[in-house]
């Protein structure tokens, strides 16, 4: 019989953490919370900080429309950031709505349509997109994009129809405002959702392109048919996920979008967003309650996320459950 | 926009830390002063005489932070400080906003600051009584268009600036302009006004002045790093104004004369208190500060310099200040180091900011500047013996 092995106190350590099992579980727990933690502190700090404000101005912080820092024998500071709120939203809508059908037709063909020999490629120049630094939009919109947008598209349509429509009134003077930013944007979330669609779209099991084929459906017709809804939640996920971007994209909008704190109706008329605004004015604030009240923007612009991150998940959670058969 | 980004002076830095480098080689900063083609186009106007003076060889870490209008001065002074006059002192500066300068200052994270605006009565009164303010360098503000069928440099008066900056000119062939500018052929275009849109010292220097010469301006709308702009659009730091500015044709902006200065920018005439039409020069920018009554306390170096009275001053200017205390600190060394360095930078340094396109401090306030330095004491000793000059 074969002596035994000497148990050591070194082996016994090893088995009391199951060889390691036990510190690796404790590290990751560890590290995963302090993600948890670190929203959470946060969220603190800040709901702390702007309470100068929310004391003194109340929900007018959001919802009220004028915004001076400066006092003067006519006018009170007084800090109403609707406008920045209104033009957070605006521009990350029309970012979303301009960059989805172009993303999705883009995930479309590289997952679907395009030969291999070209799939690489492409998909590598489009997830190139997404690694260039949003100051460099910034600097593209402002030298090419708005001055040739304005030229072919602004000026023309604001003489045009700007008397009839209002959103679309000119003067088109800078040419920068929530219509540049909101395409700059999509430019910049358009490989976000463009390479999580190819992603989810091959996911989606060949038995459902099969099926389809085999009861005579068109190309166009599998794809749309069969295949997208599929992919629907995924493709809806990728969409929030952009949106979110859009949201808090701060230097190009700064650089774009006219940073003006009236309300105008035009698309073509200056804005502002809830991020370039904090950026702008917290480095050099006048006031404490000045700088209070933009903490309370960047709040809201916190707290705008998460619902909306909320909502993409339950929307997502609503659109999978009517998928029959689920996931594969 | 983030304050590193398209850093203007970067250039134009380079330059001088290695003509500095040139100057301090030589031992001699009398004949060191280097007379190589400085990228400002500007001839140094103004020449420290030079005494036996020297600073101490003392061993102290100083930490600052403040206002970003005047860093790349202070950062080319304490670069060629510590490298080549005093090694043995480390001095650090973030520039990270006048208002967290001096709110570092009040808590006392930092030995100095630096902010173009003074730090408010009431906050000195409840929390540094001895705090002193003293002028390092002046900055000037100026308008910047876009007429490429003018040739000529315009000519503003306060009044002109103020219509077109209240919404009330609209148009650039509008009468007002015209008769600021006889005989030159004004074009039928509506003026795009530009504003800064980060919170800056350019944007308090700019209304400040505005709320100077126009009682509507000062009740209507007020002065400040940021203030509610009643026409325009507004674009991030003096580059983008330019930028913004330049791409667009009638557009009207206004940006710090360093930068204009730096980038070859025309510069427009200005009408100043005394009725004279004067172009924003560092000379005249300086000129600014030349009438001021200098108030005998050391505590009360801090005041606007607008709409200046002498003939030559260029009317929107101000001075940027490194806050110090006048008796709390608490290390001796530490306060003489300081002493120093400022009055080092107060003196010889002011050739420095000449070349970075920052205006000089003209002699009376130089002088004023120098004896509120004289005035720190710890325990009761006067840190610096410093001349007068």
């Amino acid at each position: 019989m074969a002596k035994q092995p000497q148990v050591g106190s070194w082996s016994s350590g090893n088995t009391l953490l199951q060889h390691g099992d036990v510190p690796f579980r404790l590290g990751t727990v560890a590290l995963a919370g302090s993600v948890v933690a670190l929203v959470f502190v946060i969220a603190v700090i800040m709901f702390v900080a702007s309470a100068e404000a929310r004391t003194a101005f109340g929900i007018d912080v959001l919802v009220g429309q004028d915004w001076n820092p400066v006092e003067t024998e006519l006018s009170a500071p007084s800090f109403g950031a609707w406008p920045a709120v209104r033009g957070t939203l605006l521009s990350a809508l029309v970012a979303v709505l301009v960059a989805t059908p172009l993303a999705l037709g883009i995930g479309i063909f590289l997952a679907e349509l395009c030969p291999p020999r070209l799939s690489a490629p492409l998909s590598f120049l489009v997830e190139l997109l997404a690694a260039i630094p949003s100051v460099i939009y910034g600097v593209w919109g402002v030298f090419v994009f708005v001055p040739l947008f304005n030229e072919v598209f602004s000026r023309p349509v604001s003489n045009a129809v700007g008397e009839y429509i209002p959103w679309l009134a000119g003067p088109v003077a800078t040419g920068r405002g929530i219509l540049v930013t909101g395409i700059i944007m999509a430019i910049m979330i358009l490989p976000t959702i463009a390479s999580l669609t190819r992603d989810v779209l091959r996911l989606v099991p060949n038995t459902q392109r099969e099926a389809m084929l085999a009861v005579g459906a068109t190309r166009w017709e599998t794809i749309w048919l069969a295949v997208v809804p599929y992919a629907r939640a995924g493709i809806i996920g990728a969409v929030m996920l952009g949106l979110g971007r859009a949201l808090g994209e701060t230097m190009a909008a700064t650089m774009l979008i006219g940073n003006s704190q009236r309300i105008s109706e035009s698309l073509f008329a200056p804005a502002t967003t809830a991020a370039s605004l904090v950026a702008n004015e917290l480095t050099n604030s006048v006031s404490a309650l000045h700088e209070s009240a933009l903490i309370t923007v960047a709040l809201a612009l916190f707290g705008i996320t998460l619902v909306l991150n909320l909502g993409a998940r339950l929307l997502i959670w609503f659109v999978d459950r009517r998928i029959a058969g689920g996931r594969s | 926009m983030s304050p590193t980004w398209c850093r203007y002076r970067f250039m134009v830095l380079l330059m001088i830390v290695m003509q500095l480098l040139v100057a301090c080689g030589a031992q001699n900063a009398d004949t060191a002063m280097p007379q190589g083609e400085s990228a400002t186009k500007v001839k140094p106007t103004h020449v420290v005489p030079i005494s036996d003076w020297q600073p101490r060889q003392l061993t102290a870490a100083l930490g600052g932070s403040g206002a970003t209008f005047p860093n790349p001065f202070y950062q080319v002074l304490i670069s060629v400080y510590t490298t080549h006059i005093v090694p043995t002192v480390q001095i650090s500066y973030q520039s990270v906003g006048s208002g967290q300068g001096k709110k570092d200052f009040i808590s006392g994270l930092t030995d100095f600051g630096g902010t173009d605006s003074p730090i408010s009565a009431d906050d000195i009164a409840s929390q540094v009584p001895d705090a002193i303010h003293i002028p390092m360098v002046l900055g000037g503000v100026m308008p910047l268009y876009n007429l490429p069928t003018v040739m000529q440099p315009l000519r503003f008066s306060a009044e002109t600036l103020v219509g077109i900056y209240m919404g009330e000119i609209t148009m650039w062939n509008d009468a007002r302009i015209g008769a600021d500018n006889p005989g030159v052929a004004l074009p039928e275009l509506p003026i795009a006004v530009v504003y800064r849109s980060d919170a800056s010292g350019t944007t308090s220097i700019w209304t400040d002045y505005l709320s100077k010469v126009s009682e509507t301006w000062k009740t209507a709308v007020g002065k400040g790093s940021s203030v509610q702009w009643l026409v325009g659009i507004g674009a991030p730091g003096n580059a983008g104004i330019a930028n913004t500015v330049q791409s667009t044709e009638g557009a009207i902006g206004y940006v710090e004369v360093g930068y204009a200065l730096s980038t070859g920018l025309p510069l427009p005439f200005v009408k100043n208190a005394a009725g004279m039409y004067v172009q924003p020069t560092l000379a005249n920018v300086s000129a600014a500060a030349a009438n001021v009554v200098v108030s005998d306390d050391v505590q009360q170096l801090a005041q606007s310099i607008t709409n200046g009275s002498d003939p030559q001053s260029y009317p929107i200017a101000a001075f940027t200040y490194v806050l110090v205390h006048k008796d709390t600190y608490a290390d001796l060394t530490k306060a003489q180091a300081l002493a120093d360095f400022v009055y080092w930078g107060l003196t010889i340094g002011q050739d420095a900011a000449v070349r970075l396109g920052y205006a000089p401090l003209p002699t009376n306030v130089r002088h004023a500047a120098i004896r509120a330095l004289a005035a720190i004491t710890v325990d009761g000793q006067q840190v610096i013996d410093a001349p007068v000059r």
